[in-house]
């Protein structure tokens, strides 16, 4: 019983995201809280359901478990839905062969099963690691009035930058006619942001083709891409303007919380015409005391704050104490701060306490690098760590 | 032992007629991100009931909004969930059924098909008045355990000034002796906190003993010409409590929640979460210069300026330079740069405009209404 979907969304959500460390221990990086209420996959989610598009399968691998558990029946974005919906799709045993995804694109290959049962005409690539707000039904426009077979969304980087990023080089019309991945001299600086259109026949027929070739690593930037413009395929680049932020290392993760706050934010998540919606925990509202002193704060519901809190993200259920001092931090969800402790410029996950008296981390403008303490980390009272340090266990 | 909630949104509406203009009182907002109602709903999603009837009258387009199909509370289920019951009126005029009720009885007359198509066997029942976390469980034990007819929970409480109460007299064991209203009362008394169980059979035999006798009265033509000959218990509950019974209740009840201990036995109770609608706000931004203190805050909103014993519910902007003391500012409440707040208590979507000065006091808040701009 399936409806045909004009586009259904594939959202890559297997990466282990191992250079965010302590915070990728027991959890995949889309499930990595970000901003306090939310997880990172919650923004693609979301410009999903605003963008029009109701199915979408999320391709999971590496430590699922909360991953499963938080996208749930898809019912926090409205994706719970007869038709459509959200699917976790993870690696299977089939009859003749059981594998785990090689690469983005066997991934997909191995789930076009999925695919075609919703006979879609467009197939949208996203991956679960970015922050950012887009509208994918106006990218989809594009590629149709373009007539095009694959369509990539791309961003305009500094050009010292574009080294890091997969570059298209187009032409006026927008026609890629050269793609290089992570160039040394780049001549363009319109980078790939991971954000694919395909006419599903034409997806079928790569994927299909790539899978048949054994030296291939199985990967839409290495591969799949690469292969479609030497065959002459019609491809596009897309132009994003706005904010798009990777947040698959440490100090990006930290910048990108920071962005929520100052004084103008550059990312607003407040607007209510483009709500990135998450799974709400059921907590009081916050509550600031007479000893709290609270400036430039993003602070979720669920928090008691008897300290001084500066620039920082405090995600729900954060209990900083009196006398407690916590500055260019974030602190992602269910933290207690003892009184007298101190914490700067540091990552904190869930389920951590810092006992009194403790520090963590050192100020900013001394520090050797972004502390991080991965989850269920408990600091004794008096425990000194290390600026820089990152800790999955004390 | 299974059991079905029935819930009174529009029973006391009258008590704050400011708030109640646009609303029912089950749908006043209430502690920055609630309504009265979901303190009601909460403790019976809490004691495992999955099917709630909420028994309307008028008013309701608020209620319906903020509820839902149910599903922020689990009660979007194909078995039970949660059922709206608004009043049936008949198109025809001479027809048995249809006119608004008017006490707890007619309402429940009412509804009389809801609880014959049950099966649960009891019935939980309580209005939207009253703020706590109540362990319905226990008192659905208690009252299976004691084998009462109807278990009353009560709280020993000292009524506000202009109250009026139900004051429950009982014996050692626990057996209602007695059922007063009073008003004024300036000492602690074991109060009706208008929450009740009763065997589901026992409800419908009382309903229809009251059409055939024209009771109108739950609790003077069923009660208590019934004391003594039945078996009426008490359960006395002894968490943190806020009845509502005025707009300075209101206010009080509100600044209540900047006591911790209130805030702990209401909030923070194990397995006992308070539910309310989702509505996907943003975390609140205290920017630069802002300075809050003493205050309840929910998510949504931009702080620039100072807040001071308040309570700041969803979506509140408060401008810079701004001084909100001893406020109660409702849902998108905005406060522009310089204005000055004491003891206000603004409904939704008021726009205060740039340094106004508005001032009511502890024992008389100043109340703007809904959508006002001053």
């Amino acid at each position: 019983m399936f409806k045909k979907k004009e586009c259904v969304a594939m959202l890559l959500a297997g990466g282990q995201g191992s250079r965010l460390y302590a915070l990728t221990v027991k959890t995949a990086k889309p499930a990595v809280p970000f901003g306090g209420k939310y997880r990172i996959i919650d923004f693609t989610l979301s410009n999903c359901i605003n963008s029009g598009i109701d199915t979408v399968g999320v391709l999971t691998q590496y430590q699922p478990l909360v991953l499963n558990e938080y996208i749930g029946n898809g019912q926090p974005w409205d994706l719970d839905r007869i038709y459509g919906g959200v699917k976790i799709l993870p690696p299977y045993q089939g009859q003749k062969s059981a594998d785990w995804y090689k690469g983005t694109a066997n991934a997909i290959y191995q789930n076009l099963a999925f695919i075609n049962r919703y006979d879609p005409d467009y197939v949208l690539i996203l991956s679960g690691d970015h922050i950012y707000k887009m509208d994918y039904h106006a990218m989809l426009q594009a590629h149709k009035e373009r007539g095009a077979d694959c369509t990539i969304a791309v961003i305009d980087v500094p050009i010292e930058e574009a080294s890091r990023f997969g570059i298209m080089s187009t032409n006026e019309d927008g026609s890629i006619y050269k793609f290089s991945e992570k160039p040394k001299n780049p001549d363009s600086t319109k980078a790939s942001m991971g954000i694919y259109i395909f006419s599903k026949d034409k997806l079928q027929k790569y994927l299909t083709e790539d899978e048949a070739d054994p030296e291939s690593s199985n990967d839409f930037g290495k591969n799949i891409i690469p292969n479609m413009l030497a065959a002459g395929e019609k491809m596009y680049a897309y132009s994003f303007e706005g904010y798009w932020k990777d947040v698959g290392t440490i100090s990006s993760l930290w910048e990108a919380n920071m962005d929520l706050i100052g004084k103008d934010p550059v990312l607003d998540l407040g607007d209510p015409d483009w709500r990135i919606y998450s799974r709400n925990q059921s907590t009081g509202p916050q509550f600031v005391s007479d000893s709290a002193r609270i400036e430039n704060c993003y602070v979720t519901d669920g928090c008691e704050i008897h300290g001084t809190v500066i620039n920082s993200v405090l995600g729900s259920g954060v209990k900083i104490g009196a006398g407690a001092y916590v500055k260019d931090s974030v602190l992602m969800g269910d933290i207690e701060i003892c009184s007298g402790a101190t914490v700067n410029y540091s990552i904190i996950d869930t389920n951590v306490t810092i006992g009194a008296g403790a520090t963590v981390g050192a100020a900013k403008e001394e520090a050797k690098g972004i502390t991080v303490l991965g989850e269920d980390v408990q600091v004794p009272g008096g425990a000194r760590v290390e600026d820089g340090a990152i800790i999955s266990e004390f | 032992m299974t059991a079905v909630g029935i819930i009174f949104p529009n029973i006391h509406d009258n008590k704050i007629p400011e708030l109640t203009k646009m609303r029912t009182l089950g749908s006043v907002p209430f502690a920055g991100r609630y309504r009265l109602i979901d303190f009601a709903i909460s403790g019976m999603v809490n004691a495992g009931i999955s099917k709630i009837g909420v028994v309307t009258l008028n008013n309701y387009q608020s209620l319906l909004d903020h509820i839902g199909n149910g599903k922020d509370w689990d009660l979007a289920r194909r078995e039970g969930g949660i059922k709206m019951l608004p009043p049936f009126i008949s198109s025809y005029e001479n027809a048995a059924a249809g006119r608004y009720y008017s006490t707890r009885l007619e309402a429940l007359l009412g509804t009389v098909n809801f609880f014959k198509r049950c099966k649960e066997d009891y019935v939980v029942m309580s209005d939207c008045d009253v703020i706590c976390n109540i362990d319905i469980k226990d008192v659905l034990r208690q009252h299976v355990e004691s084998g009462a007819d109807i278990t009353f929970v009560t709280k020993m409480t000292t009524p506000s000034k202009g109250e009026t109460v139900r004051i429950v007299e009982c014996d050692e064991d626990g057996n209602v002796t007695d059922i007063v209203g009073a008003k004024n009362v300036a000492e602690k008394v074991r109060t009706f906190i208008n929450v009740m169980v009763l065997k589901r059979t026992y409800l419908l035999n009382v309903l229809d003993m009251a059409i055939g006798h024209g009771y109108t009265s739950f609790m003077q033509d069923v009660v208590c010409k019934n004391i003594g000959k039945e078996t009426y218990k008490i359960y006395d509950y002894t968490g943190c409590y806020a009845k509502i019974g005025s707009m300075e209740d209101y206010f009080d009840c509100s600044m209540k929640l900047l006591d911790a201990d209130m805030r702990e036995q209401l909030f923070g109770v194990k397995n006992r979460p308070v539910l309310t609608k989702i509505r996907n706000s943003a975390p609140t931004r205290y920017c630069e210069g802002a300075k809050v203190t003493n205050s309840v805050v929910a998510e949504g909103c931009v702080i620039e300026g100072t807040v001071e014993n308040s309570v700041i519910f969803r979506g509140v902007h408060v401008g810079k330079g701004a001084v909100v003391k001893n406020c109660v500012l409702f849902q998108d409440t905005y406060v522009c740069q310089g204005a000055d707040l004491n003891c206000v208590i603004t409904d939704k979507n008021v726009i205060i405009k740039d340094n106004r000065k508005l001032s009511g006091h502890e024992t008389m808040p100043f109340y703007i209404g809904k959508n006002v701009s001053v």
